[in-house]
């Protein structure tokens, strides 16, 4: 535990340092900041708190930055350290390699916690100062912090196993960025492109409910966008969230998992890698 | 049965693919001993101390350092009983070198408030708390050796640990050695600047293509390989000859001019020669002997005139 808490600590300090953690807030916090006070003119017309309508678009946006953000931070954690020198000292430590990878996780996640407290917190705190809130519309907020950070935790983590499968950290960068591309933009494209071409109605519903719980951004879109009545009728899903039926608790389960299981597999493999 | 050695390797071979990097190497370091261990670029220095500290699997034979076998510490983590200084030491440069060594302290379990003690002694007091990317070679070089005496470790295993080090600051680095010793712990010394290593360790070992070629004091070595020890004789103006004649048997004569001689013999036939040249006086004034240095036994063992 002292290991994990030295190291997660390290992470973080280095962070701090770096300005990483500044840049990830003040992009998260701009971003938060410009849909709650610019985007929530519409709320007029369909009776929605102004605090539901940016939930409904911050959702949408943090699928596509937030995964980004956190390869960027995660895919040199391990090959980076290797490449520089640093892990040949560290590793002939007492620290067992599984806390090397947890511990640095941890920092890494906690770092993209105190992001998305302060970015989307504060503009939370702006919305509900200028009226634009109600409790049902907090608790969607709250909600979408949450997942958010558990999204942001899988992308870490799915960079952890990139910079521990790869020797060289060019390598990792663009492992990762093919990483975003597939479960970001590719993966739904490719799942449109089944539906479309299903005319037969041959695939059945629970098999397109498995692939889309099959890709931690879609798990996180159901969540956040069918997740209360108001927002997922801004976000037009209401349909599809009543469709599907998921549960909340399983929702979270997956995600979590997507968290651990390419985190299990980091260490499984780090602990294989002679230097 | 416990081991009184420290560090100890049998029939060690570690092989990439179908390259060997060491080759059945043995050999055992004792407490409060020094060894140095020399070798070309790639003799396989590196990946025996990698082996020592479990970063890499021997493919056979045994390891065992403070009795522990390091392979089975492979993803668990070493003991802290290990002082390491690799080649090319690197640290995070965005911290100071006081952050880092609080850092590795604490990994280890190393009370902090030693860390500006080791700072000071290696010299690096008054820029602990400048970060390490504005560090010179040797200044990382002096904070790698900081952290490896961390806890005061019984092993040190230090892969190059004086380059970069100016001359004041490599006694202190061998002072600080010589009192690791004392205390009863042991030192690994991998090095290339062997005519420092040679009156600081008590034995050598020679790795030659993964080989370990020559183990033992630099004494042994250099009469295991029968080196001739030089002898250069003053005497006086005009007698050099004469003297050259009246020595007589069991040397070589490398060189002459009017009052000196150059002479090679082998090292046992040494105090013979010397009792004969004082039985020469007047006509032989002085005689100065040299045994052959570290540089030549190493010279030796590792061109491959020494056995496989």
């Amino acid at each position: 535990m002292r290991a994990l808490v030295i190291l997660a600590g390290n992470e973080i300090r280095d962070g701090l340092r770096n300005r990483w953690v500044a840049a990830i807030i003040l992009l998260l916090a701009a971003l938060a900041l410009s849909l709650a006070l610019l985007g929530s003119a519409p709320s007029g017309t369909v009776q929605a708190t102004p605090m539901s309508i940016t939930v409904a678009s911050l959702a949408s946006l943090t699928v596509y930055l937030l995964p980004l953000i956190a390869l960027m931070l995660a895919f040199d954690a391990l090959v980076g350290e290797l490449e520089r020198g640093t892990l040949l000292l560290l590793l002939t430590y007492p620290v067992a390699r599984w806390q090397v990878v947890v511990g640095k996780f941890l920092g890494h996640s906690l770092i993209l916690l105190a992001a998305l407290l302060v970015g989307y917190g504060g503009a939370g705190l702006v919305l509900q100062f200028t009226g634009g809130a109600d409790a049902e519309s907090w608790i969607a907020y709250l909600v979408l912090m949450a997942s958010s950070w558990l999204l942001g935790s899988a992308f870490i983590a799915l960079g952890y196993l990139v910079s521990a499968l790869v020797r060289e950290r060019a390598t990792a960068a663009g492992v990762a960025v093919a990483l975003w591309l597939l479960f970001v933009v590719l993966y739904d494209l490719g799942l449109l492109g089944l539906l479309l071409a299903d005319t037969q109605q041959r695939l059945s519903p629970d098999l397109v409910a498995v692939l889309l719980l099959a890709n931690p951004t879609d798990i996180f879109r159901i969540i956040n966008l069918t997740g209360t009545e108001a927002v997922s009728l801004l976000a037009g899903m209401a349909e599809a969230g009543r469709a599907a039926g998921f549960q909340p608790a399983l929702l979270v389960a997956l995600l979590l998992g997507w968290v651990a299981l390419p985190l299990g597999l980091t260490v499984a493999r780090f602990q294989r890698i002679e230097l | 049965m416990a081991s009184r050695a420290s560090i100890e390797l049998e029939r060690v071979s570690k092989r990439y693919g179908a390259h060997e990097v060491l080759h059945e190497v043995s050999l055992a370091v004792g407490q409060a001993e020094c060894v140095a261990l020399l070798g070309h670029n790639g003799a396989g220095k590196t990946t025996l101390m990698k082996l020592l500290l479990g970063l890499t699997r021997p493919c056979d034979g045994k390891i065992r350092v403070n009795g522990a076998e390091p392979t089975h510490l492979l993803g668990k983590g070493l003991g802290a009983d290990i002082g390491f200084l690799p080649e090319n030491v690197m640290f995070h440069t965005a911290m100071s070198g006081r952050e880092v060594l609080r850092f590795y302290a604490r990994l280890k379990g190393v009370a902090v408030s030693t860390c500006d003690r080791l700072l000071a002694e290696v010299g690096l007091d008054e820029a602990a708390r400048r970060r390490v990317s504005t560090y010179s070679k040797g200044m990382r070089q002096r904070l790698g050796l900081a952290q490896a005496l961390l806890g005061t470790p019984h092993v040190l295993l230090l892969d190059e640990p004086t380059t970069g080090l100016d001359p004041v600051l490599r006694e202190t680095f061998y002072q600080r050695v010589r009192q690791h010793q004392e205390e009863g712990g042991c030192a690994l010394i991998s090095s290339h600047a062997l005519t420092e290593i040679e009156a600081r360790s008590d034995r050598v070992a020679i790795l030659r293509q993964g080989r370990l070629v020559a183990f033992g004091s630099l004494a042994e070595l250099r009469e295991r390989a029968g080196l001739p020890v030089r002898i250069r004789v003053v005497t006086g103006a005009g007698e050099a000859s004469g003297v050259a004649e009246r020595i007589g048997a069991g040397l070589h004569l490398d060189h002459i001019n009017n009052e000196t001689l150059e002479l090679s013999c082998l090292g046992g036939d040494k105090l013979d020669i010397v009792t004969r040249l004082a039985d020469l006086r007047p006509a032989v004034h002085d005689v100065e002997i040299h045994a052959p240095g570290l540089g030549e036994v190493y010279a030796h063992y590792s061109a491959g005139d020494g056995p496989q």
